[in-house]
């Protein structure tokens, strides 16, 4: 039986120091192993828009997801691929904590590997941070690298 | 070749007609008002004509026999489908897959922010100033009946919409009247969408700027103090432009956000002041459904009371306008119906919840006075008499001051960016109808922003009644075209409503689970 592990990448320095982790892991796991690297474009279905970002959010949004694509997603896949771990990717629109949980659910995953977000003070007392959402909500096993 | 020098011709008579009207001696004005008075005055008239031996006019009359007709072929489909619409606009049959994509929620509330405006506040107190509190009733009934015209046409606009190559689309009554006419094998299809497009680009530069810039100004002058109008137009100008041409998306985002918190506010204003006089609800339903159907001594009785209803009622939701297709066609879904569906929750917030909310607000607080022996309404050169002698949006100003005194200056507020969320909307559908006529070519877009700037100053620097009538006329005319090509279309709309629901109820169109 191989083990799924779910990889949260946003680009940044957080999103690197997962991804290392996750590939120490997988080479604990060993040869059955599969990660699946997810990127989340944060978007809600209850903004508001104005009429002109609505005619042209189509192309937006294929706009952001090759963006990603190319710029976070495959260079992941490829130095994963490159030091023998099989992976798979995909960029998704809406809500990180919801999103990582809802892939984690659907190919069965282990666990989902994410780094602690560099947000601090106001914001996060406010808002509540993606990786303390994540952790509170999620039905998969969670590790947040430090 | 024709239609560069018609582009050519539009933008002389445009550029001139600012240049006059910029100028701010008052002689100039004047001159300008009796030139545009004199070569369109014929135009209004014939738009506002009343039926014979009445004062209702007969454009109201097409839009409520419009709104009446699609109420019954669908069979009160308004009412029936509700509770779906909620569903839709909750996301619940939203595809996952499409998440990134402009959801039914999005869609409606960028077209409620269009209509939300100065027909909520400004129009409802006219209504009630002049017709009474039974205007109210004929205003709700107007706002359920639009429900359908609206489902109807933002139907079309979804199913007719055209999806380029790079992902944009376009949509509204010019593509669905020309694509939906070849479909069906019906003349003139080519003909009433041109028509259809060159009233909304003038009921763009009109209702949707010039009127919107100049009831700004007015309010914020209440507030300030008198001062030159040109002002408010230059920086309003500006911003405007910052947004359509600089694309400077902040302002526009901004603007999206603070509108709804507007609207909220002023509804829950307006809820609060009712809870407030709890008691008095049922005596002032009492009132509006006295005065719908006596008038309440009200010029004209019960008949009065319905046209100010009915026409206010127009102003306020645009359903049968054309407008909103504009607007609700960018949805991401395979079944137009949805979006219909979605779109009929716009009249209902607009005319049945605001409106009648700032209705109720300006009876129970006492504004309209009456003869305390016969308990009839004390009228006066045609207009209720109010406590303070006030009307439109000082009405409803001095309504909610009674009871919250500082939220008059709040209310100058969320008009002026109800104003400013407005012009917005309108020179987007503007600027879909001139790109329908003259391609969609940066350049033809760019004159028309310009253009759509330039008369932001006019509106707000001068008092151009005529101008202003003619724009209303246009935004009106915009309805004949549009009802005409909603008649000859409902057919295609009942399949696409027959399929969907038999669908729905046999399991094959399901909730997503998330």
């Amino acid at each position: 039986m191989s083990t799924t592990l779910i990889v949260g990448i946003d680009g940044s320095e957080a999103g690197a120091r997962a991804l290392s982790y996750t590939k120490r892991l997988a080479t604990l796991i060993g040869s059955d192993c599969n990660i699946e690297v997810v990127y989340v474009i944060e978007w809600s279905p209850y903004s508001f828009q104005t009429p002109e970002e609505n005619a042209l959010r189509n192309k937006q949004r294929e706009q952001a997801i090759s963006v990603a694509n190319e710029r976070v997603v495959a260079p992941a896949i490829k130095s994963l691929a490159d030091e023998g771990f099989a992976a798979e990717g995909r960029v998704l629109h809406g809500k990180v904590a919801h999103l990582l949980n809802s892939v984690a659910v659907e190919t069965n995953a282990e666990q989902i590997i994410v780094a602690r977000s560099s947000a601090s003070g106001f914001s996060s007392r406010v808002f509540g941070s993606v990786t303390a959402n994540l952790v509170m909500s999620s039905t998969v096993p969670v590790t947040v690298v430090g | 070749m024709k239609l560069r020098n018609a582009m050519y011709s539009m933008i002389v008579l445009f550029v001139g007609m600012f240049q006059a009207t910029i100028a701010k001696a008052e002689g100039i004005d004047a001159a300008v008002n009796s030139a545009f008075a004199s070569s369109t005055g014929w135009f209004v008239s014939l738009i506002f004509a009343p039926l014979p031996g009445t004062s209702f006019p007969w454009i109201v009359l097409w839009l409520v026999v419009g709104a009446t007709v699609f109420t019954l072929y669908f069979g009160f489909v308004q009412f029936r489908a509700i509770g779906h619409s909620i569903d839709l606009v909750k996301g619940d049959y939203s595809d996952p897959k499409d998440a990134g994509e402009v959801s039914h929620f999005q869609a409606l509330t960028t077209a409620l922010s269009g209509t939300v405006g100065l027909g909520n506040i400004a129009g409802v107190a006219v209504a009630i100033g002049i017709g009474g509190p039974g205007a109210t009733f004929w205003m709700i009934l107007a706002g359920l009946m639009g429900m359908a015209s609206k489902f109807v046409e933002c139907t079309l606009g979804v199913k007719y919409r055209n999806e380029y190559k790079d992902g944009s689309v376009s949509g509204g009554p010019m593509y669905y009247i020309s694509k939906g006419f070849e479909e069906r094998g019906l003349p003139g299809g080519k003909f009433l969408a041109a028509l259809f497009a060159v009233f909304c680009i003038f009921g763009a530069f009109g209702g949707g700027n010039m009127f919107q810039a100049n009831q700004a100004h007015a309010q914020l002058s209440s507030v300030i103090g008198d001062y030159p109008g040109w002002i408010t137009g230059v920086v309003f100008a500006v911003l405007v432009f910052l947004v359509i041409v600089g694309g400077i998306k902040s302002i526009g985002k901004v603007t999206e956000k603070v509108v709804p918190f507007m609207g909220v506010l002023y509804v829950g204003a307006g809820v609060i002041i009712l809870l407030m006089n709890i008691d008095q609800i049922a005596w002032a339903f009492g009132q509006i459904f006295e005065g719908a159907f006596t008038g309440l001594g009200v010029a004209g009785g019960m008949v009065g009371a319905l046209i100010q209803g009915f026409k206010r009622a127009a102003f306020s939701n645009e359903a049968g306008v054309g407008s909103a297709a504009i607007a609700h066609s960018a949805v991401k879904t395979n079944e137009p119906i949805t979006e219909g569906l979605v779109s009929l929750l716009e009249p209902f917030i607009d005319t049945v919840v605001i409106c009648t909310m700032t209705a109720l607000v300006i009876i129970i607080t006492g504004q309209l006075v009456s003869d305390p022996e016969t308990g009839l309404l004390l009228v006066e050169g045609g207009r209720v008499v109010t406590a303070d002698g006030s009307s439109g949006v000082a009405l409803t100003s001095a309504a909610f001051g009674s009871a919250i005194s500082w939220f008059p200056y709040l209310l100058v507020l969320a008009v002026v960016l109800f104003a400013f969320s407005t012009m917005l909307s309108w020179s987007y559908y503007g600027l879909k109808a001139w790109t329908y006529l003259f391609g969609e070519g940066k350049t033809a877009e760019l004159v028309f922003k310009v253009l759509f700037c330039l008369f932001v100053i006019v509106g707000a620097s001068a008092s151009l009644g005529p101008v202003i009538d003619f724009s209303d006329a246009m935004i009106f005319a915009m309805a004949v075209v549009n009802i005409i090509g909603l008649y000859c279309l409902m057919p295609v709309v009942k399949e696409e409503y027959n399929s969907y629901f038999s669908r729905l109820a046999s399991g094959e169109i399901k909730k997503f689970n998330k």
